[in-house]
């Protein structure tokens, strides 16, 4: 899973995003240890106190801990990553909905596509 | 310690008619990589000079650590200068023992391993390197230095876009948060992920000093196209 950032967004922003993709897709699973913020940043080319800040966030939203002389880990609570997901699905379906509708879609045309290609991507 | 790394106030500098930088009036707070972002004629590289005593205010002061440009301040600041002023028979071991000499705060170590990293044998002479080669020598010769600011003039100028995937890596691999990096450049969609804070620099004045998150924050635009905008021809 490599890492896209938008310059035209808050990059903190976006580093939350992907780390929270990250934690969800077992990139990072639950309980093991995160690189340092220098070496996050140096891994996505980014300014290591933007880094230090979306680490921030993360850990006040739970889903990152900071053990005093070990470094920071991800959640041990498997049901936070859970909830975490359930948010990223539906805001990632809610963003896609929203772009079908501006293209003229209807919800009918929009799930017969989808399903057309959920079963293409089955073969 | 001073939270402020550089300070200046009415800095000017005139030649004949035409003020490169005017009534620059700036502080740097420690900790931080700053771009100084201006397309050419600007007045970057003479903000920079008069930062190193390489010219002298016409009027206003820049202080570094609360000291004047001078002998106090060059053992602060580790700077690269637009063009340079290497001599190119030596060979790039010749040089880092060169720097030794000069600086107490060099650590040659540091210049050997992030050499080896970049596969550039110390054994060559500089002037048998590309263009890139060379740029990224004197770039690691800078971050060499255990500085509390660093000054880059252009560091990224000269090279390949993955030539200068390397020089954002070395500035990053060195950088530490107690210290400070400005860096001055017009390829700012390269460099301005690493960027903390920006100064626009516009005829030899300041336009504006912001963070670059509240500009994305703001204005919902990267500091590329903020960029273009302000200075459209």
């Amino acid at each position: 899973m490599s890492w896209e950032l938008n310059a035209d967004r808050p990059l903190y922003a976006q580093l939350i995003e992907q780390i929270e993709l990250k934690i969800c897709a077992g990139v990072y699973p639950p309980g093991s240890r995160l690189p340092s913020v220098r070496e996050l940043a140096r891994e996505v080319s980014v300014n290591p106190n933007t880094m230090q800040r979306a680490l921030a966030g993360l850990e006040e939203s739970g889903l990152l801990y900071t053990q005093r002389t070990s470094g920071r880990f991800v959640t041990e609570d498997r049901e936070l990553v859970k909830r975490v997901k359930h948010r990223l699905v539906r805001e990632h379906a809610r963003a896609f909905l929203a772009k079908m509708l501006r293209l003229g879609f209807d919800h009918e045309e929009i799930m017969a596509a989808l399903s057309m290609i959920m079963k293409e991507s089955e073969k | 310690m001073s939270d402020t790394i550089l300070e200046c106030r009415n800095l000017t500098k005139t030649f004949g008619r035409i003020a490169a930088v005017n009534e620059v009036t700036l502080s740097i707070p420690r900790g931080n990589i700053v771009g100084l972002l201006g397309p050419n004629a600007s007045g970057k590289t003479t903000f920079l000079k008069l930062c190193n005593k390489l010219l002298t205010p016409t009027a206003g002061e820049v202080l570094i650590a609360g000291h004047k440009p001078g002998n106090e301040s060059k053992k602060l600041v580790s700077y690269l200068p637009e063009k340079t002023y290497l001599n190119d028979w030596m060979k790039v071991s010749e040089i880092i023992g060169f720097f030794g000499d000069f600086y107490t705060d060099f650590n040659s170590g540091k210049a050997y391993s992030m050499l080896e990293k970049l596969n550039i044998n110390p054994k060559d002479r500089l002037k048998t390197m590309s263009r890139g080669t060379r740029e990224k020598v004197q770039l690691i010769l800078v971050m060499s230095r255990e500085a509390q600011l660093y000054l880059l003039d252009e560091p990224i100028g000269g090279v390949d876009p993955a030539a200068r995937d390397y020089i954002l890596d070395i500035i990053l691999e060195n950088y530490d948060p107690a210290t400070t990096i400005i860096l001055s450049t017009h390829l700012i969609a390269d460099i301005e992920k690493i960027l903390e804070q920006v100064v626009f620099l516009k005829e030899g004045r300041v336009v504006f000093h912001r963070s670059v998150e509240q500009i994305r924050e703001e204005s919902g635009k990267s500091v590329d196209s903020l960029f273009r905008e302000v200075f459209r021809c």
